[in-house]
């Protein structure tokens, strides 16, 4: 069986190992992150939620993942 | 009477407090002392997604977005481009464009930059954004940001979560004169007859966050500022008297015995 090859990123400021040739909407759909309450940067650029199944992630990236808490 | 209501943006608000969402015990806690503030807006933060703790209640799913109109707020940002940063994040959540612009410029104080605060205004203008703008109690500055294209203009009270009510009604009141404008007070209210002077100053609106939700009961405070809105709006549409230095009697002189 063939290895996957795995790659590090930074997730909401936090280093993770993920494997290589990911694709965004994966990764939100492996983490149970609801799509619809979050918004999603990449390298500090927004990404169109209608877009993430294209967008492959690749080594050293940065992805913030945020949403809305109680502040005032 | 014509319904008395509190229009932004070209939405109607039948209710003219606005409150904070953040320092409540629980999320529970939070929409319990909303509703009972009958507040239809709520500030809310934009924050990182917890990724380790996924059974960390989430603020929509106890606050009904279709219901409550959610108002993103810059809270925590110290310059414009965390400011902007934020807010486009937040427009992209779920299609926001009315936004509460909050450009912080001392750690201590927690007053607002003004220069950075300016400047965003305008540039998230330009984007299509709705902006709600805390500011200091500045005539000249809320002057400029009504130019610059804010659709609000709030100053603060006091220092944020300081508590110390109205600290310059002068300068509010010249606000009001000023500007057509929404005018809501936000930050550093303390008890609920601070949000009555604020309305009796022709206030819109007011915004309150900590008075709820760290008061001993905030349940009971939550619906003491509701009160509180309402009397001082109808104070202040009932037009008060002059004010005398001398007394005058309520009761005639003529037949006195």
């Amino acid at each position: 069986m063939k290895k996957i090859k795995k790659i590090k990123i930074k997730l909401n400021g936090r280093e993770k190992l993920i494997n290589d040739n990911l694709r965004i909407q994966t990764l939100i759909k492996d983490l149970k992150i609801p799509l619809k309450k979050v918004a999603i940067e990449l390298n500090q650029e927004i990404i169109d939620k209608k877009k993430l199944n294209k967008i492959k992630i690749k080594k050293n990236d940065k992805i913030e993942i945020v949403h809305f808490i109680g502040g005032g | 009477m014509l319904k008395d209501r509190l229009s932004i943006a070209g939405k109607k608000f039948n209710s003219r407090l606005i409150v904070g969402t953040g320092k409540y015990k629980s999320m529970s806690e939070c929409a319990k002392a909303i509703k009972l503030s009958g507040a239809e807006i709520v500030t809310v933060a934009v924050r990182r997604v917890n990724i380790t703790n996924k059974k960390k209640p989430l603020l929509m799913d106890y606050i009904d977005p279709k219901k409550i109109t959610y108002l993103p707020n810059t809270a925590g940002c110290f310059n414009s481009k965390e400011a902007l940063r934020t807010l486009r994040l937040a427009r992209e959540i779920g299609g926001w464009k009315l936004v509460k612009l909050e450009v912080l410029g001392d750690k201590k104080n927690l007053f607002p930059e003004m220069i950075e605060t300016l400047k965003s205004t305008e540039i998230l203008t330009k984007e299509g954004f709705k902006v709600m703008v805390y500011c200091n109690d500045d005539p000249l500055m809320a002057k400029r940001l009504e130019n610059a294209g804010a659709i609000a203009i709030m100053p603060l009270a006091a220092p944020i979560g300081s508590g110390l009510g109205i600290l310059n009604k002068v300068n509010i009141r010249i606000i009001r004169l000023q500007t057509k404008l929404p005018l809501i007070v936000d930050a550093g209210l303390g008890q609920a007859s601070d949000a009555t002077i604020a309305m009796e100053l022709g206030c819109d609106g007011v915004l309150v966050n900590t008075a709820i939700a760290k008061a001993k009961k905030p349940f009971d405070m939550a619906l003491a500022f509701k009160n509180a809105v309402l009397a001082g709006r109808q104070s202040y549409l009932s037009g008060r008297i002059q004010k005398n230095l001398m007394g005058k009697a309520s009761s005639p002189t003529e037949g006195v015995i």
